[in-house]
């Protein structure tokens, strides 16, 4: 009974709840004719699409910079890593085809012809996003430094007014391949792009399994697990363990002589960083590039998931990251098959819309009973 | 006078929090006028009381109490502090419950100030009745003039030393007028031994206008010389109920701890001369409410080293700048060479360690466990409790090496707590000072800062916390540099002591002169009688 108690206590009941309902949910899905291998498996899609742009929350928890609302401006770079490696890709094959490639260039070129070339692709759109992400994270972290008290208010306009600027940006950078610019006038990119023929499911194929309509994303995972490993790592080295002192108490911190906004600056770029790279992973499994507004509102379904996982506003632990990234893409999955399959009606993505901003609004008033 | 018919009557009074009993068949009375003192050492359970007694929600949350509570001879049960407070119960709280941003007349009067008439109020209703300022400062001037003391009504909360704090708040619960009971939670604790007299005196004429007290402290000496009756806790359970005329501070205080208190010897041992560690010159730190103007002095290898002083002059902010926390300036040399003063990670290279007089603020990782408290630092300065992988590439946290210190201070220590993942705050107040101390003693400091070690902090915790840093001082040879407001506690423990006094130091002086000679300095006399050994002065 104690240990029953204990379990409550640390795992909360908010938890218990949703994933009793998300429970209800998956034992109700059969009886109104929605499949159960399907939902497991959209589900676990998510999850794994999902997971590293919720991961990429923890780190400016920890240093105590509040929830990463300012997650557009790490999206951006991984789009802008997404592109240019379609970019190169495109390019290559040009040469290739032309006759122009020679030396390196040419041995590049056909590298990107072979089989190897997807996953060849997707290491370099990482490969570029990387850079840009932390110079742009940097930058943040620079402004953060200055506000604060204040960063979730100011982090969700950065996010905001980044988005803003790039758009401008997709229409006057010089891309020219030809499956990303608009058809007519031939300059700027379009607003979807399709990661087909480049690196779709590049991660997901990964010794993915497939049973029937069950269909598990065993790369997507593998790589997730891989981050959360590489940032669960990262918080138990010595910089991990400052940036932890510093979210918890910045006056004990800086009495033990660690450079407050030095170990914030780090977060902040690290937090942009998988940022990046989860977008790219969601691409990868999506199918698109998704540019210009895209990016705007992604950063809260990824505050909400790890609200919902139990972090609160300068604590965050990767059993937040996992937990909350599946009772919340749970809950989204299934919620509107199964509602819409109910009601006999097609109103699956009001459904979606009224869910996913319902749980955003339940998570964000879970932060306040959080003290600070 | 306390031979009339009670105000107050705590019956049978008891308290369980989560299966965990603070508080049994607790009972006492208080009658009009009469001043009773609540003494017993941290987690005896006075606060647990006061709770239930000023209704705080907290009690309700966690199942409400036994017993009863009787006021002018009726059963009280407050759901709220409001209801409390309409009762006539007025509570000074040990932390700090003033608006920062507002004036002294503003906390003072906070929704009940003098107003005036205009013509809004016939639309809209009282609250919207203009300001009446004038009217106001009076009022506070008064409430302030009845403790016999003086702060300007219009001094802003945020700007103000800890001491006029704290008479604020009094100041605030007298200006109520049905105030008939009123509870003070360590009001002396923040307070230098002057303003504590003054604050003495103005609760007994409180006392004699027939409002009752509820003082309580950890200051035994003021407990005796104010109250009427003593009732003594400990472990939940009223020990003792005594007269002040009956008893002694030392059979109060074995009874507040369950065992007989030893009076610290006076003599101290014969120091030899050796070399100079530590010396300052024209030190200044721009310390709010601790300004540090122009400070000089050395200390010696293997000392310790006392600096005194009434709260707001400055004595605490020598150690915060010398260890970097607040912008300073001038020449301090340590153990040899010159050291670049604001930057703390150079303080902490050179082997200095600090315990903050801030516990909470600065002194502690609230949140984080006591392993992580105790060894943050040396991890952080000196690459303790690291192991080095891929050849000092990652420098990974050695958590099994930190839990391992951990248990050997909470046992050297006697740290009271579940083991070394209890997070530091939930333990008290005595606890967490022992937890600063081990994380200060972990990094095997050459000289240690220690300021207010024993502020807020029960009889037994002192006596433990001062004997550790003197064992620490003799077996390993630390110099220790200790800041303290009492100064009966600088005298048993130090060699030499400072006296700063606006800024400066009034004088230094061996530990075993008597203590009018430092009272006599810390009121800014004229430095005559200084006869210093070793180092200069301000």
């Amino acid at each position: 009974m104690d240990k029953v108690k204990k379990f409550i206590e640390n795992f909360g009941w908010p938890r218990i709840i949703i994933a009793a309902f998300l429970m209800c949910l998956f034992a109700v899905a059969p009886l109104v004719g929605v499949r159960l291998d399907t939902s497991i498996s959209d589900t676990l899609v998510r999850v794994g699409m999902n997971g590293v742009l919720v991961l990429a929350m923890v780190p400016m928890v920890q240093s105590g910079c509040g929830l990463n609302f300012g997650l557009p401006l790490g999206i951006i770079s991984g789009l802008l890593g997404a592109t240019t490696s379609i970019q190169i890709a495109t390019s290559a094959d040009a040469a290739v085809k032309s006759g122009v490639a020679q030396g390196l260039w040419a041995a590049l070129s056909s590298a990107l012809q072979t089989g190897a070339r997807s996953a060849l692709l997707f290491a370099m759109a990482i490969a570029i996003a990387v850079p840009c992400a932390a110079v742009a994270g940097f930058v943040y972290a620079q402004i953060l430094n200055r506000v604060k008290g204040e960063e979730m208010m100011i982090a969700t306009y950065v996010g905001f007014s980044s988005v803003a600027v790039m758009c401008m940006a997709w229409l006057l950078l010089p891309f020219s391949s030809a499956v990303m610019v608009w058809g007519y006038g031939g300059s700027g990119l379009r607003t979807t792009i399709s990661t087909n023929g480049f690196w779709l499911h590049v991660l997901s194929d990964f010794q993915s399994l497939t049973v029937g309509k069950f269909y598990v994303p065993t790369g997507m995972f593998l790589f997730f697990l891989f981050m959360v490993f590489l940032v669960w790592a990262f918080f138990r080295t010595k910089t991990g363990t400052a940036i932890t002192a510093v979210g918890s108490n910045p006056e004990f911190a800086r009495a033990s002589g660690i450079d407050v906004d030095r170990m914030r600056t780090i977060s902040v770029m690290l937090s942009t960083i998988l940022g990046a790279i989860g977008i790219l992973v969601y691409e990868q499994s999506f199918g698109f590039i998704q540019l210009y507004m895209g990016p705007l509102y992604m950063a809260f379904p990824a505050v909400a998931a790890i609200l919902l996982g139990g972090a609160s506003v300068n604590k965050a632990t990767m059993v937040n990251v996992v937990v909350g990234t599946f009772l919340f893409q749970g809950i989204l999955t299934m919620t509107p098959s199964v509602i819409n399959n109910l009601l006999k009606s097609d109103m699956s993505e009001v459904i979606r819309i009224i869910v996913s901003n319902g749980m955003i609004l339940y998570a964000l008033t879970r932060k306040t009973q959080v003290k600070r | 006078m306390p031979d009339r018919a009670p105000l107050l009557r705590v019956e049978a009074v008891g308290k369980e929090f989560f299966g965990n009993r603070v508080l049994e068949e607790v009972s006492f009375s208080l009658a009009p006028g009469e001043v009773l003192g609540l003494v017993g050492e941290n987690g005896a359970g006075k606060s647990t009381l006061m709770n239930i007694l000023f209704g705080m929600p907290v009690i309700q949350q966690t199942g409400g109490y036994e017993g009863r509570i009787l006021i002018d001879g009726e059963e009280a049960r407050f759901q709220s502090p409001f209801d409390a407070i309409d009762a006539g119960i007025g509570m000074v709280h040990q932390e700090f419950s003033l608006l920062p941003g507002f004036t002294v007349t503003e906390n003072i009067q906070l929704n009940r100030e003098s107003t005036r008439h205009n013509f809004l109020v016939e639309v809209f209703g009282e609250r919207i009745r203009t300001l009446d300022r004038p009217a106001m400062k009076k009022r506070a001037q008064d409430a302030i003039t009845m403790l016999g003391f003086s702060i300007d009504p219009d001094t802003l909360a945020s700007e103000m030393p800890v001491g006029h704090k704290q008479f604020t708040e009094i100041a605030r619960e007298i200006d109520r007028k049905n105030t008939k009971i009123l509870v003070l939670d360590e009001p002396t604790a923040v307070l230098t031994e002057s303003e504590a007299q003054i604050l003495m005196q103005s609760l007994r004429n409180l006392a004699g206008k027939g409002i009752s007290l509820i003082f309580i402290s950890h200051r035994l000496q003021e407990v005796m010389d104010l109250c009427h009756k003593i009732v003594v806790l400990r472990d939940g359970r009223v020990v003792k109920e005594a007269k002040p005329s009956d008893t002694t501070v030392f059979q109060v205080a074995s009874w507040m701890v369950g065992r007989s208190v030893e009076t610290r010897g006076e003599s101290r041992r014969q120091r030899v001369e050796t070399e100079t560690v530590l010396e300052v010159e024209r030190l200044w730190v721009d310390m709010p409410g601790e300004t540090v103007r122009n400070v000089s002095f050395s200390v010696q290898k293997g000392e310790i080293f006392g600096i005194g002083g009434l709260a707001g002059q400055g004595k605490l902010g020598i150690a915060n700048g010398i260890m970097g926390l607040y912008q300073a300036g001038g020449n301090v040399t340590a153990m040899g060479s010159k050291l670049s003063l604001n930057a703390p990670a150079v303080s902490l290279a050179r082997n200095m360690a600090f315990v903050s007089e801030d516990r909470r603020g600065v002194g502690l990782l609230l949140d984080e466990p006591i392993d992580w408290n105790i060894a943050f630092t040396a991890m952080q300065v000196q690459d303790k409790f690291v192991k080095k992988l891929l050849g000092g590439l990652i420098k990974w946290r050695d958590d099994a090496a930190m839990t391992e210190a951990a248990l050997d201070y909470i046992e050297k220590l006697e740290i009271r707590c579940t083991g070394p993942g209890q997070r530091a705050v939930e333990l008290s107040g005595g606890n967490q000072q022992k937890v600063c101390l081990a994380k200060a003693f972990v990094v095997a400091p050459d000289i240690l800062f220690v300021s207010e070690p024993t502020r807020g902090i029960d009889v037994g915790a002192k006596k433990l916390v001062l004997d550790t840093i003197q064992r620490v001082n003799e077996e390993l040879g630390t110099t220790i540099v200790i800041t303290s407001s009492e100064l009966e506690e600088l005298r048993s423990v130090c060699d030499r002591i400072a006296i700063v006094d606006d800024g400066r130091i009034s004088g230094i002086l061996p530990a075993s002169r008597p203590a009018e000679e430092f009272g006599v300095l810390m009121m800014g006399e004229s430095p005559v009688a200084v006869s210093d050994a070793a180092g200069g002065n301000g």
